[in-house]
C-alpha cells in the first residue's frame, strides 16, 4: 500500500501541478466573455447549417454545408451556408435570431414579412444521417459478402462480432416476439437496431465525423416511430383490427359510448409516441449531461485556481463515468426500440384464438 | 400556507417555472424508486437461483429502460415548460 502511494502519489501531484499551470495562464488572457451555459448546450444539441470542426481561440475550422431552399416568390436557391453565417444576409435569406424561428433560415420579402421558405438543406444532422447510413451499408453488405462466400465456416474478427450481434437479436428479440412469420420482418427490425445503434455511437464521438446529435433530434425519432407504426398497422391482420374496434368485452363498454374502442384506438398512437420520446429523451439527456459537466470547467475559471483545478478533476472523472453509461444507454435504447417494435408486430399478427396456440409467439422453440 | 407565499415571492410570481422545477425533481424521485424496486427484485431473484442470473439480468435491464422512458417523458415536458 505504501509503495502504491509512493508510485502514484507523485503522478497525481504532477498532474494537478500541470493542470494548475494551464489554468493560471488562461486567467491572464484579456478575452473573458460571459459564458451562457444554457445557450451553449442548446447550440450543441440542436441542428445547424454548418459543421464546426475546431473552434477554440486560435483556429476556427467550420465546414459550410449546402443550403437548398425553395421560396414561393423567388424559386430555388442553392448556396453554401457560409453566405448566411454570422448574421449576414444573402438574397433576402438570413439565419433568424428571433425566438420563433431561432437558428433557421428565414426570408424577408420586400414587404417586410418574415417567413420560412421550404427548407431542404443538408444540415449537420442530414449529413450525419447520410454518413451513418453509408457506414451501415458498408458494414452490413461487407459482412454479408464474406458470409456468403464461406457460409459454413465460423468467422473471426469484425465479421464474427456482427454475426454474434445479429444472431442475438434474431434469437432473443425477433423470434420470440414476432412469432411464426418472423422471417418477413427481420430485415426491418435488424435495420432499425443497427441504424439506431450506429447513430447513437457516432453521436458520442466528440470529433469530426461523429458528434452530430442525430438520434437526440425529435424529427429523426419521429420518422423511426412513424415507420414502426406503418409496418405494424399495414401488416396487421383482420383479427387485430377487430380486437381494437370491437374487442371481446362486455357490451356496455362498447355500445352507447364506445369506451373500450376509443381507448384501444388511442393506444395505437401512444405506443409509437412512447417509442419516439423514449429514444429522443434518453440520448438528448445523455448529451446534455456530458456538455453540462464540461462547462463546469469553464464556469469555475473565475472562482480561482484551486477550485478550478479540483472541479476540473472532478468533472473529468464524472465525464468518463457518464461516457461509459452513455455507451450502455446507446446499446440499450437500440435494443429496447427493436424489442418493442417486434412485440408490436407480434401483437398485430394475432390470428383467431383457436389458431393462436400453434401460430402465435409461443410457437417458436429456441434450443439454447 | 406561509411556505407557499414565500415560494411565490422568491420566484418573482413565476409559478410556472417553480412548477416545472418541482416536476423534474418528482420525476427523478419516481424513477429512482421504481428502478430501485426493479433492482431489488432482480438481486433477490439472482440470490435465490444463481443459474438464472443472465436471464434475470436481461429482464432487469429491459424493465429499467422502459420505466426510465416514462420518467424521461416527464422531464421532456417539464423542459418545454421551462
Amino acid at each position: 500500500m505504501r509503495q502504491k502511494i509512493e508510485k502514484y502519489g507523485l503522478l497525481v501531484l504532477m498532474m494537478l501541478f500541470y493542470a494548475s499551470i494551464s489554468v493560471t495562464a488562461q486567467e491572464n488572457s484579456p478575452m473573458q466573455e460571459e459564458l451562457n451555459v444554457k445557450e451553449l448546450i442548446l447550440d450543441h444539441l440542436s441542428d445547424s447549417y454548418d459543421w464546426q470542426i475546431v473552434n477554440n481561440g486560435q483556429w476556427d475550422i467550420t465546414l459550410p454545408l449546402p443550403v437548398i431552399l425553395y421560396s414561393k416568390t423567388s424559386g430555388w436557391h442553392f448556396f453554401l451556408s457560409d453566405r448566411v453565417s454570422h448574421g449576414s444576409s444573402f438574397n433576402g435569406f438570413r439565419i433568424s435570431a428571433e425566438s420563433s424561428y431561432k437558428g433557421k433560415i428565414v426570408e424577408t420579402a420586400t414587404s417586410g414579412v418574415v417567413s420560412r421558405p421550404l427548407d431542404l438543406s443538408m444540415t449537420r444532422n442530414a449529413c450525419s444521417l447520410l454518413l451513418s447510413s453509408f457506414v451501415l451499408i458498408l458494414m452490413v453488405l461487407g459482412v454479408a459478402r464474406v458470409m456468403k462466400r464461406k457460409p459454413m465456416e465460423g468467422q473471426g474478427g469484425f465479421v464474427g462480432m456482427m454475426e454474434l450481434f445479429i444472431q442475438m437479436i434474431c434469437d432473443d428479440v425477433i423470434k420470440p416476439a414476432v412469432g411464426k412469420d418472423y422471417q418477413r420482418y427481420t430485415p426491418f427490425l435488424l435495420t432499425i437496431f443497427f441504424f439506431i445503434f450506429i447513430n447513437n455511437l457516432l453521436g458520442l464521438v466528440p470529433f469530426f465525423p461523429g458528434g452530430a446529435n442525430t438520434t437526440g433530434n425529435i424529427a429523426v425519432t419521429l420518422v423511426l416511430a412513424v415507420t414502426t407504426f406503418l409496418v405494424v398497422n399495414l401488416t396487421g391482420t383482420k383479427a387485430y383490427f377487430r380486437e381494437i374496434f370491437w374487442p371481446d368485452v362486455p357490451l356496455w363498454l362498447k355500445v352507447p359510448l364506445p369506451i373500450m374502442p376509443a381507448i384501444e384506438f388511442v393506444s395505437l398512437f401512444t405506443k409509437p409516441f412512447a417509442l419516439m420520446i423514449r429514444l429522443f429523451a434518453n440520448i438528448m439527456a445523455g448529451h446534455a449531461i456530458v456538455l453540462g459537466l464540461t462547462t463546469i470547467i469553464f464556469m469555475t475559471v473565475s472562482l480561482g485556481s484551486t477550485i478550478n483545478t479540483s472541479m476540473t478533476a472532478v468533472s473529468v472523472i464524472f465525464m468518463i463515468f457518464i461516457y461509459f453509461v452513455e455507451l450502455l444507454v446507446a446499446f440499450i435504447q437500440a435494443y429496447v426500440f427493436t424489442l418493442l417494435s417486434a412485440v408490436f408486430i407480434g401483437l398485430a399478427r394475432v390470428r383467431n384464438r383457436e389458431e393462436n396456440k400453434n401460430n402465435g409467439p409461443e410457437a417458436i422453440h429456441i434450443n439454447k | 400556507m406561509d411556505l407557499l407565499f414565500v415560494l411565490l415571492q422568491v420566484t418573482g410570481g413565476d409559478i410556472g417555472t417553480l412548477g416545472a422545477a418541482l416536476g423534474i425533481g418528482l420525476a427523478a424521485i419516481a424513477a429512482g424508486v421504481g428502478i430501485g424496486k426493479i433492482g431489488q427484485s432482480a438481486v433477490d431473484g439472482i440470490a435465490r437461483q444463481p443459474e438464472a442470473a443472465s436471464d434475470i439480468r436481461t429482464t432487469m435491464i429491459i424493465s429499467a429502460a422502459l420505466i426510465e422512458g416514462v420518467a424521461l417523458f416527464a422531464i421532456v415536458v417539464s423542459g418545454f415548460i421551462l
